[in-house]
């Protein structure tokens, strides 16, 4: 199937909305929202897809993502590339995701500081690493080679981690930081992720953000997340099947007031609603950016 | 390439992912220096219900026939003995039919790896690459006497699955919320899978259809693949199999063969 997905410029898809979207709010794209979607006709807002659902070679998935993408901009976000894996990079995915790239030349491209693939298996999960100067190193290497393949700066997204690692030296927004000004990627703050894993570590969320370069900070992921417990404790599992919660709503205003308004995703990835329901979620996130525009042009 | 001195983190992490009673890794801890075995079994839990989720996705009407309890558990064995190999998740589950062909607990339902089969092979008709299919029109362009010696290019969503059961009536059945009275399970069927548009289509091939078409897939001339299906099924209708096959899209290109 690798073979038969070529880097192609498809000359169907005009380039409109190459730029960035601003500070505007997306929705994730489900292919059930889409007959909805365009019944409505172009509207403000983005869409981001999971790269690898459109790596096959043809059908349905590309009409999808063609006819979307003639009124919309895009957010191509990568799930599997293992960046933050210690083995090196899938050449032929990397040559699937350059090709979507140059087909799509979506607004925005991220991936994940995570990995999901050891030797020959998948796991289809984005597991954590330790923080090392020496994993520092290979994650810089990747993002470096993922970089030069698509020819174009990438978003890293922040992980929700369950576990932390005994030989880690030092603390993830340091990692972050240093990758980014190594490597010149953006970064994609994913504020759930930031409250998930602060609640499973037991550490200020608020202090997190703090730490966080909010300056690169190029998108941003708003999710639900659903809370596991029993008497000996709580875990909060990062599950992209609800609406945001209200301290994630919390901590988002936090950073759209300190940081400025950033292209904002909703995320909702099972327990998928009616399209009305996920639009609204958007919408409240884009009356929050509103308002920060808002305020900008004042203060000028 | 540099020396991997920190490679063990993921030959570490990854092995007891999908094996529930092996240890849990001695490098990662849970919160405050804790124990690490309910938040690793986070891990656990996300990869296997993933998995199974994305082989319930590609195999809905096997979970129908089987019921979600008995899919999901057999499901869980396959997920554990063969993990996927590729990152894309629409290309997992390829094993998964012989897997039910040899699973102890099915046995009595012995169509039911061919039904997967047809699900299989729908989903890679659904992302096959496109292509315009051939009108019907398209053999008239011929002149009678260079018909024989045509050799056909298949659509590449273009698919045959044959079976000793009635699986073509089972899986339409179970698709999509499909109703059926009672299906006599042991009558033989071919399916033919064709994307003549947007959507994946799914029929029934008539008697000798597939020997004829699988024949013509595999570069016979149309005299060789119709002389093939006759000696398969001495009743073998050429035309309507012919005007079938145009109909279902299931070619892109015509050539003569002696050309």
């Amino acid at each position: 199937m690798d073979a038969a997905i070529k880097p192609r410029t498809s000359a169907a898809i005009p380039l409109r909305f190459s730029f960035s979207p601003g500070g505007v709010a997306g929705t994730s794209f489900k292919p059930g929202h889409f007959a909805k979607i365009l019944d409505e006709g172009p509207q403000r807002g983005f869409f981001e897809v999971h790269a690898e659902n459109y790596m096959g070679a043809g059908g349905p998935p590309h009409r999808m993502l063609e006819r979307l993408r003639r009124d919309h901009p895009l957010s191509l976000h990568g799930v599997c590339m293992s960046i933050g894996g210690p083995a090196p990079l899938d050449r032929a995915h990397l040559a699937r995701f350059r090709g979507l790239v140059a087909r799509y030349q979506p607004a925005l491209v991220s991936e994940h500081l995570a990995w999901s693939t050891h030797e020959t298996s998948f796991f289809n999960d984005l597991l954590p690493l330790p923080y090392t100067r020496a994993t520092l190193a290979r994650v810089c290497d990747h993002i470096d080679e993922v970089q030069e393949a698509i020819r174009r700066p990438i978003l890293l997204e922040n992980p929700s981690t369950y576990v932390a690692f005994r030989n880690s030296t030092m603390c993830e927004t340091d990692f972050i930081r240093n990758v980014a000004e190594r490597t010149g990627c953006g970064l994609l703050l994913d504020v759930n992720n930031v409250f998930v894993s602060a609640a499973n570590h037991g550490y200020s969320a608020l202090q997190y953000l703090a730490d966080f370069p909010l300056e690169r900070v190029g998108e941003i992921h708003l999710a639900g997340h659903t809370e596991q417990g029993d008497d000996e404790g709580t875990l909060l599992i990062d599950s992209h099947d609800g609406p945001v919660a209200d301290a994630v709503w919390k901590l988002f205003e936090i950073v759209i007031a300190r940081r400025g308004p950033v292209p904002t995703l909703i995320e909702w990835d099972s327990n998928i609603p009616d399209w009305p329901v996920l639009k609204a979620e958007a919408a409240a996130a884009q009356v929050i950016l509103d308002h920060h525009i808002r305020g900008m042009r004042h203060a000028a | 390439m540099q020396p991997e001195p920190h490679a063990s983190y993921a030959a570490a992490f990854a092995p007891a992912l999908l094996d529930p009673v092996s240890e849990v890794p001695g490098i990662v801890t849970g919160p405050r220096g804790k124990s690490a075995i309910k938040c690793y079994n986070v891990y656990r839990n996300n990869v296997t219900v993933s998995l199974i989720d994305a082989l319930a996705a590609i195999y809905p009407a096997v979970q129908r026939l089987t019921g979600a309890d008995f899919f999901r558990a057999m499901a869980r064995f396959h997920v554990r003995e063969t993990p996927p190999t590729s990152p894309l998740l629409f290309d997992y589950g390829r094993d998964f039919p012989d897997f039910i062909a040899r699973y102890e607990h099915a046995r009595s339902l012995p169509w039911l790896a061919d039904v997967a089969r047809i699900e299989r092979a729908w989903l890679d008709a659904y992302h096959a690459a496109d292509a315009e299919p051939l009108p019907p029109s398209a053999l008239a362009t011929f002149a009678p006497d260079r018909l024989a010696s045509l050799v056909f290019t298949v659509h590449p969503a273009t698919r045959v699955v044959r079976s000793q059961f009635a699986a073509v009536t089972i899986f339409a059945a179970n698709r999509a919320g499909g109703t059926a009275g009672r299906i006599d399970g042991s009558v033989p069927e071919d399916a033919l899978i064709t994307r003549p548009d947007a959507d994946v289509v799914v029929q029934l091939l008539p008697p000798g259809g597939a020997v004829f078409l699988a024949c013509l897939m595999s570069g016979c001339m149309f005299a060789e693949a119709a002389a093939a299906a006759l000696e398969d099924t001495p009743g073998f209708d050429l035309a309507t199999n012919i005007a079938g096959l145009f109909e279902a899209g299931a070619f892109t290109s015509l050539t003569p063969g002696d050309a």
